[in-house]
């Protein structure tokens, strides 16, 4: 597939502000200016960019309690996302959700999930409606391998083959589903060999690479919009981070972390991009700042708005 | 004037759902054996006739994925009526009401709404034993962002499922098995039920018996045999269990001093409890009894008849209860 010069600088970009925003927020958490539980996306930045990458607006994406760097790919804005971290009134939730239950719904960001699984059910939902509608749209949900344990998961494979809907089933391998490895939770080696159970299409890629992870999402959301089904991708990768921020990770194997960072999704792309002289250190120098500023004026933005009233609580419970 | 016509509760559900789908585009049925099969119990009959498999969906067996569906669905712009065969089998949707339709709206800030409808059967009194036979409204009333609407007759189940299609929030639709097919007199213009409003269904002033569900029909015979008796039992029919219609029943309990709810639930957490809590706490000195409560024992539901009939309220317990109250 040919991806152009520009869509390959875009890649780039973007992965550069999920990283720095993962970054800038493990930081601020670490000082105590951010309340509940965050857990942090660095390592699976290929697989939120090159899936979104490949969807417009009006395509739909549900994403995981991990899922910032997704909803970031799929084109929300940072202010709104760093003020919901801070709990504050401008959040895109009006600082309710918090990181586990973003949804920025304008840029079809259909919502982030505390429940394991539970976003391929209502993922069924929005892909419904586009086909209802007599759209193209698609709809992409997230999920990791500790997800494929769920009735969710079997159950939204088979509503998805049988009522032939237009979503993708994004699957980031990431080796742990919490503190379990996945050869104690998953009977087999590919999960995506469970698609073809289901009638479905599936590929397995290595999510690391971005331009194999769009690729692959290339052809999901092409099988999508011709009204062909659902669609399974299998994305091979690692989190660099624990299960939540301040997890001790006691439950990996000493020196793995240090093996998957060799293979860290952004610095290879940097060496493959500027061996093709698609950019140079300056160009990325110069992306690098550019997303400082916009991630700095994010934090910024989020420490002046204020808290939410208490009168929050009661309002919009009905509509 | 306005015409009437005969029509009983499952033809009064199918036409609801079905003026609701003429009405808007937007509406369509879900779940196991609603379209070509017309429903397990025939509800849906006619509509996947009429309006085609697009919008008449028979799904496999899960029940989860289902109502994901709709709440996806319903936040995407649709409007969708999904069946629950039987209401136990709603244990399988607890997740997707609770921590999903009802939540969504709030914490997202408001940037969606969920106007779903899932219909449940309960199937008290035919001997359907413990996984057929339950009556679960307890659980969803206890839910802010959930509207849960119990019809007893034709005239309410015609106006409750279409003000719940109208609803922009998720409602849980409970219709009783035992109710299809009593008939009664209807209006044949379009009307709705407004939710959250109870109906006086007789009026008196001995005591307030607080009907929820297929009870009314125990409620109404239990008042004539009071008032053989001299007692004059206002009734009020419910309708609405979230939100609980108060004011309505403060107005009554202040002419009557006296109020007993029934209900086909469990006694203990039942919705009765929650109003018997609310009346102590809000109208203490208006009360000239306890609130009592007639419903199921704090066990399970015997497929065995006899069980069964102990088990379930009735007009003569209601009775009983109401006679001792007054003494």
């Amino acid at each position: 597939m040919k991806i152009s010069k520009d869509t390959k600088i875009d890649l780039l970009k973007r992965m550069i502000r999920v990283r720095t925003f993962e970054d800038d927020t493990t930081k601020i958490f670490s000082g105590g200016e951010m309340p509940g539980f965050l857990h942090l996306s660095q390592g699976e930045d290929a697989v939120a960019v090159g899936t979104c990458s490949n969807l417009k607006l009006e395509d739909a994406i549900y994403t995981t309690h991990r899922g910032h760097g997704c909803i970031i790919a799929k084109g929300a804005d940072l202010k709104p996302m760093m003020a919901e971290l801070f709990g504050r009134i401008a959040g895109c939730c009006k600082g309710r959700a918090g990181s586990m239950h973003f949804a920025d719904v304008k840029t079809g960001c259909m919502g982030s999930n505390g429940i394991v699984g539970e976003g391929m059910r209502i993922a069924l939902g929005t892909a419904f409606a586009q086909k209802y509608n007599k759209t193209d749209n698609c709809t992409a949900v997230y999920f990791g391998e500790g997800a494929t344990g769920t009735g969710s998961f079997h159950e939204s494979m088979n509503m998805a083959a049988i009522l032939k809907l237009p979503l993708i089933f994004v699957c980031t391998i990431n080796l742990y589903a919490q503190m379990t490895p996945k050869s104690d939770h998953v009977c087999i080696e590919n999960v995506s060999d469970r698609a073809a159970g289901y009638g479905m299409p599936s590929i397995i890629a290595d999510g690391n690479d971005v331009e194999a992870v769009y690729e692959a999402m290339a052809k999901a959301v092409k099988h999508c919009r011709e009204g062909k089904g659902p669609y399974m991708l299998e994305f091979k990768s690692y989190r660099h981070h624990g299960h939540f921020e301040g997890d001790p990770c006691n439950y990996r194997p000493a020196g793995e972390l240090e093996e998957w960072k060799k293979k860290d999704p952004i610095v290879l792309y940097e060496k493959k991009l500027a061996k093709e002289g698609v950019i140079d250190d300056k160009g990325i120098q110069k992306v690098r700042d550019e997303i400082r500023k916009e991630v700095d004026e994010a934090v910024d933005f989020a420490r002046q708005s204020p808290q939410p009233d208490i009168e929050e609580l009661y309002v919009d419970i009905l509509a | 004037m306005a015409g009437t016509k005969s029509l009983n509760v499952q033809w009064a559900i199918n036409e609801a759902i079905k003026e609701e789908m003429e009405r808007d585009p937007s509406v369509f049925i879900i779940g196991e054996d609603v379209g070509k099969p017309g429903g397990p119990f025939g509800v849906t009959r006619g509509l996947i006739d009429q309006f085609g498999a697009g919008r008449c969906v028979d799904t496999p067996i899960s029940e989860g994925a289902i109502v994901g569906l709709c709440v996806g669905a319903a936040a995407s712009g649709l409007r969708p009526v999904a069946e629950i065969m039987f209401m136990n089998f709603i244990t399988l949707t607890v997740e997707e009401f609770y921590n999903q339709a009802s939540k969504m709206r709030w914490m997202f800030g408001g940037q969606v709404k969920v106007p779903m409808v899932v219909r449940a059967m309960t199937a008290g009194g035919f001997g359907a034993g413990p996984h057929h036979s339950s009556s679960l409204e307890a659980w969803f009333a206890s839910m802010p962002g959930m509207k849960v609407v119990m019809p007893s007759n034709a005239y309410t189940a015609k106006g409750l499922m279409k003000a719940a299609i109208r609803d922009d929030n998720p409602v849980l639709y409970v219709e009783p098995l035992s109710s299809y097919k009593l008939k009664m007199e209807i209006p044949t213009e379009d009307y709705i039920c407004p939710i959250g409003k109870a109906m006086v269904t007789r009026e008196g002033k001995d005591v307030t018996i607080v009907s929820i569900g297929r009870m009314l029909l125990e409620a109404t015979k239990a008042a004539d045999k009071l008032k053989a008796d001299g007692i004059e039992a206002e009734v009020i029919d419910l309708l609405c269990v979230n939100p609980i219609d108060m004011d309505t029943i403060y107005t009554s309990v202040k002419k009557t001093n006296r109020c007993v709810v029934i209900h086909e639930a469990k006694k203990i957490m039942g919705v009765g409890a929650e109003i018997a809590a609310d009346l102590q706490e809000n109208l203490f000195d208006w009360l000239d009894a306890p609130v009592a409560r007639v419903a199921a024992p704090f066990t399970h539901v015997a497929f065995q008849p006899k069980l069964e009939k102990h088990y379930m309220p009735d007009a003569d317990k209601l009775v009983a209860q109401v006679k001792k109250m007054i003494g």
